[in-house]
């Protein structure tokens, strides 16, 4: 969510941070539905929790986990979750010239690079307050992201059978709502417009075709042909 | 080491790397019309994809059920300019009274 225009730096931070919060609030719901799947698919408590403190990445690690699940074998579960994996290299070389950072600062950069921190960060404006909007919308949402999903894995992994039905709670489609809140601000023009909608025609299209995880990857091809189209014709992306 | 231990591993590392090479690509590469533009149009292909998967994907198919309205009141509180939280809680509680009541999956 874009923070306020016209807004003191101070204004702005709270407005960031609250966002932040909410957004790691948002992502606990599904955390602890990944740690009950983790712990009832036979991984220990401690396999599961390596899982959202190494990998941390949300897509990859259900991808992971339900490959198991269904009867997959152990290479098919890591290359599921690998090509899941593929978009935060789109995400980091996207957020690398916003974030400038180094050293130990970049590694830890790298590890929050997931579909949240970057869609935070993108979605304020990276010339308000010289990209300090959008570097602070990037870490503080990563620091939030990292200790409530962490946090509410391990709560997952315990308390697998005590957990009511998430469903019937709506936490489904407050994933949805979620990350479709944090990828409209970043649609403001026709062009990228169309290769939203592109994007989620083609992997509804292949949904029913080929093993989960793939349809997401497969929308990529979207940003590639648009991406094409608008830098070679005059007058730019604007349509 | 457990085979499920060297799969948790192995794929941790791997999804690292990936993170990883993303930062290491120069500078110059990434201000190239061409590279420049699909660096900006990746993620919001990517994050729609996984909006339309989220909301209508079930398993290996798709299931029209109580997400896609519950998506759509969300929408409805982002043109209102309502904070993130409330978008959320929107389509939660859409979804949660649908499926109460019944009128939906």
């Amino acid at each position: 969510m874009r923070a306020t225009a016209g807004a003191t730096w101070d204004q702005t931070r709270l407005e960031i941070t609250r966002n932040a919060l909410s957004i790691g609030i948002a992502v606990a719901t599904y955390g602890v539905s990944f740690g009950a799947l983790g712990t009832t698919t036979g991984l220990s408590v401690l396999q599961t929790c390596a899982l959202s403190i190494l990998m941390f990445t949300g897509g990859s690690q259900f991808a992971l986990v339900s490959t198991i699940a269904s009867g997959g074998s152990g290479v098919s579960a890591a290359t599921a979750a690998i090509l899941l994996g593929t978009r935060n290299t789109a995400y980091s070389m996207r957020m690398t010239p916003i974030l400038k950072a180094s050293g130990f600062k970049k590694l830890l950069a790298s590890h929050w690079t997931i579909d949240e921190s970057t869609a935070m960060g993108l979605a304020q404006d990276e010339t308000t307050f010289d990209g300090k909007a959008s570097r602070f919308a990037f870490w503080s949402t990563g620091l939030s992201v990292f200790v409530l999903w962490n946090t509410s894995t391990l709560i997952g992994a315990f308390a697998a059978n005590s957990i009511g039905d998430p469903k019937a709670l709506g936490l489904d489609a407050a994933i949805s709502a979620g990350l479709f809140a944090l990828v409209y601000p970043q649609i403001k023009n026709r062009g990228q417009l169309i290769v939203a909608l592109g994007g989620a025609l083609v992997a509804l299209s292949l949904a029913s075709f080929v093993m989960p995880g793939l349809p997401i990857i497969a929308s990529s091809i979207v940003a590639f042909i648009a991406g094409y189209i608008f830098t070679n014709r005059p007058g730019g992306e604007k349509l | 080491m457990s085979a499920l231990w060297i799969t948790i591993l192995g794929a941790s590392l791997g999804c690292y790397v990936l993170k990883l090479l993303g930062v290491v690509i120069p500078k110059s590469f990434l201000e190239k019309p061409l590279v420049f533009e699909i660096t900006h149009l990746l993620p919001i292909a990517l994050l729609s994809a996984i909006v339309a998967i989220q909301t209508l994907g079930d398993g290996q198919g798709l299931l029209l059920d109580a997400r896609l309205p519950a998506l759509g009141a969300s929408l409805i509180a982002l043109r209102l300019k309502a904070p993130f939280i409330a978008v959320v809680l929107t389509a939660a509680i859409v979804a949660a009274l649908l499926r109460y009541f019944g009128l939906a999956a």
